[in-house]
């Protein structure tokens, strides 16, 4: 219940797997303290907590770190009562468990990588990947929310939280590079359902402007400029 | 098909899609050995996919596909927890009740899958030297991490699950056959007695369970698999010798 809980999240204000968890905790009522990271110069807590990755976020409860974002959100979900984030049936878990996978594996390295793309030919291809796998996060939506507005049901849930923390920085890759990854023609179902889940009281509370997505990702082209530079 | 015991009620029909090779398969056939689970089995020819298969992994068309009274789950470690989730009051536990060591399986699980099995791969599939140092060097680290999370969790006791078998048993033994097959192989050791005492020691354990020996497949048929399928990895490691 929200209530003296010790928690603690490392995080990034413009980490969408951060935002994942803050979203979580937010739903569940439940009060922590926030520590932004930066991530180009990582603290020794960071280090200490998260050795094996040295990424955000990290939620430490009492004292005791849990990493990987899709680790804390089911960890916050079972430890916690109040609102469910997963929803209660085997079956429906393991499709809820099924997409998030499929998100984390196909559709994030993706558009990741169109930021990562350091040449025009690798980024066309990295823009196919994550428009042919938008495609079957759409058919998913179809089959999981079952008529409703939401991949939970009436209201958002695991799978809302999972691909809704990337909504702004889709929105970011649009203002950059002119791409639409959803859209009302080829995606109408998600396009419709992303303009559900950036009205919501919880979207709205911890997910950024479009804005400072893309002014990371400029810091971190440049960052990467400077690498390039400096190694030759 | 294998196991005793029934399902979680009356009419549980499990089937499982499998492969001989497929070490995904194979913590599947691990969780239903472990929990005492009958289900029917069949072997898929992954070069001619079945209709079933097909319809019933439509997204990645692989193996290991758990049908529960018509219903597909994909995916080895989401088909894991379903069993676990719904077959709840049949065999043991497979993971821990506290909430926190659950957070550490699931998170070294992933480990498993992202870090150990990825840099393995690449390794076995290294097509030049730069590739294969690289490659080595990345599943050396991985394995050492994942002794050290061994001692951890399993403080002193003989599994990851701690006096009986758990949810990294069972993900990380799926591997188990092929971390044979590979010494056979090319004499490359995933965890060797050196670097990695306790795995080895856990490696054998595990291998000695009557619940693991009933499906571990026969490695000499693993070993015949890869040199048909994989020769390019045979071929670079004979000459690597």
């Amino acid at each position: 219940m929200a209530g003296k809980e010790d928690l603690k999240l490392l995080g990034l204000l413009v980490s969408p797997f951060v935002i994942r968890v803050r979203m979580a905790l937010s739903m569940k009522g439940l009060n922590y303290e926030y520590v932004e990271e930066d991530l180009f110069n990582k603290s020794e807590l960071l280090l200490k907590l998260n050795p094996v990755h040295k990424k955000v976020p990290v939620l430490i409860h009492n004292g005791k770190p849990i990493c990987e974002s899709l680790v804390i959100l089911q960890y916050v979900d079972e430890l916690f009562t109040g609102r469910a984030i997963l929803p209660t049936d085997p079956y429906e878990r393991a499709t809820a468990r099924f997409w998030a996978a499929y998100i984390e594996d196909k559709l994030c390295p993706a558009w990741i990588g169109i930021l990562k793309a350091k040449a025009e030919e690798e980024r066309a291809e990295k823009v196919k990947e994550t428009l042919a796998a938008i495609e079957h996060v759409e058919v998913a939506f179809a089959k999981c929310s079952n008529g409703n507005v939401f991949f939970g049901g009436d209201s958002i849930g695991y799978l809302d939280i999972v691909l809704g923390s990337f909504l702004f920085w889709f929105e970011a890759l649009r203002r950059m590079y002119g791409l639409e990854i959803i859209n009302t023609s080829k995606t109408p179902l998600l396009a419709a359902w992303a303009e559900r889940f950036g009205g919501s009281v919880e979207a709205k509370e911890v997910v950024p402007e479009a804005d400072k997505a893309v002014q990371y990702a400029n810091k971190l082209h440049a960052a990467a400029a400077v690498k390039l530079v400096s190694s030759e | 098909m294998a196991g005793a015991g029934g399902g979680g009620g009356g009419g549980d029909e499990l089937k499982l899609l499998g492969s001989l090779a497929s070490p995904f398969a194979l913590r599947v056939k691990l969780a239903l050995s472990f929990k005492g689970l009958s289900y029917e089995y069949i072997a898929e020819d992954l070069q001619s996919k079945s209709n079933l298969l097909l319809s019933s992994n439509p997204v990645h068309k692989k193996v290991p596909v758990l049908i529960h009274n018509g219903k597909p789950i994909c995916e080895s470690q989401i088909i894991v927890q379903y069993i676990e989730e719904a077959f709840k009051s049949t065999g043991p536990s497979l993971l821990p009740a506290d909430p926190y060591e659950r957070a550490i399986a699931r998170f070294w699980a992933a480990y498993v899958d992202d870090k150990l099995l990825a840099s393995w791969l690449q390794l076995t599939r290294a097509k030049t030297p730069e590739e294969r140092t690289e490659g080595l060097k990345q599943t050396l680290v991985a394995a050492e991490n994942l002794e050290a999370a061994f001692k951890e969790i399993s403080e002193g006791k003989p599994f990851f699950g701690g006096d009986s078998v758990g949810y990294l048993e069972v993900t990380l033994g799926g591997l188990v056959a092929w971390v044979h097959a590979a010494k056979k192989l090319d004499g490359t050791s995933l965890f060797d007695g050196a670097r990695t005492p306790l795995l080895n020691a856990w490696v054998e354990r595990l291998g000695a369970l009557e619940a693991a020996k009933a499906v571990l497949p026969d490695v000499d048929r693993l070993v015949e698999f890869a040199k048909r399928w994989q020769p390019q990895a045979t071929a670079t490691a004979a000459s690597n010798n």
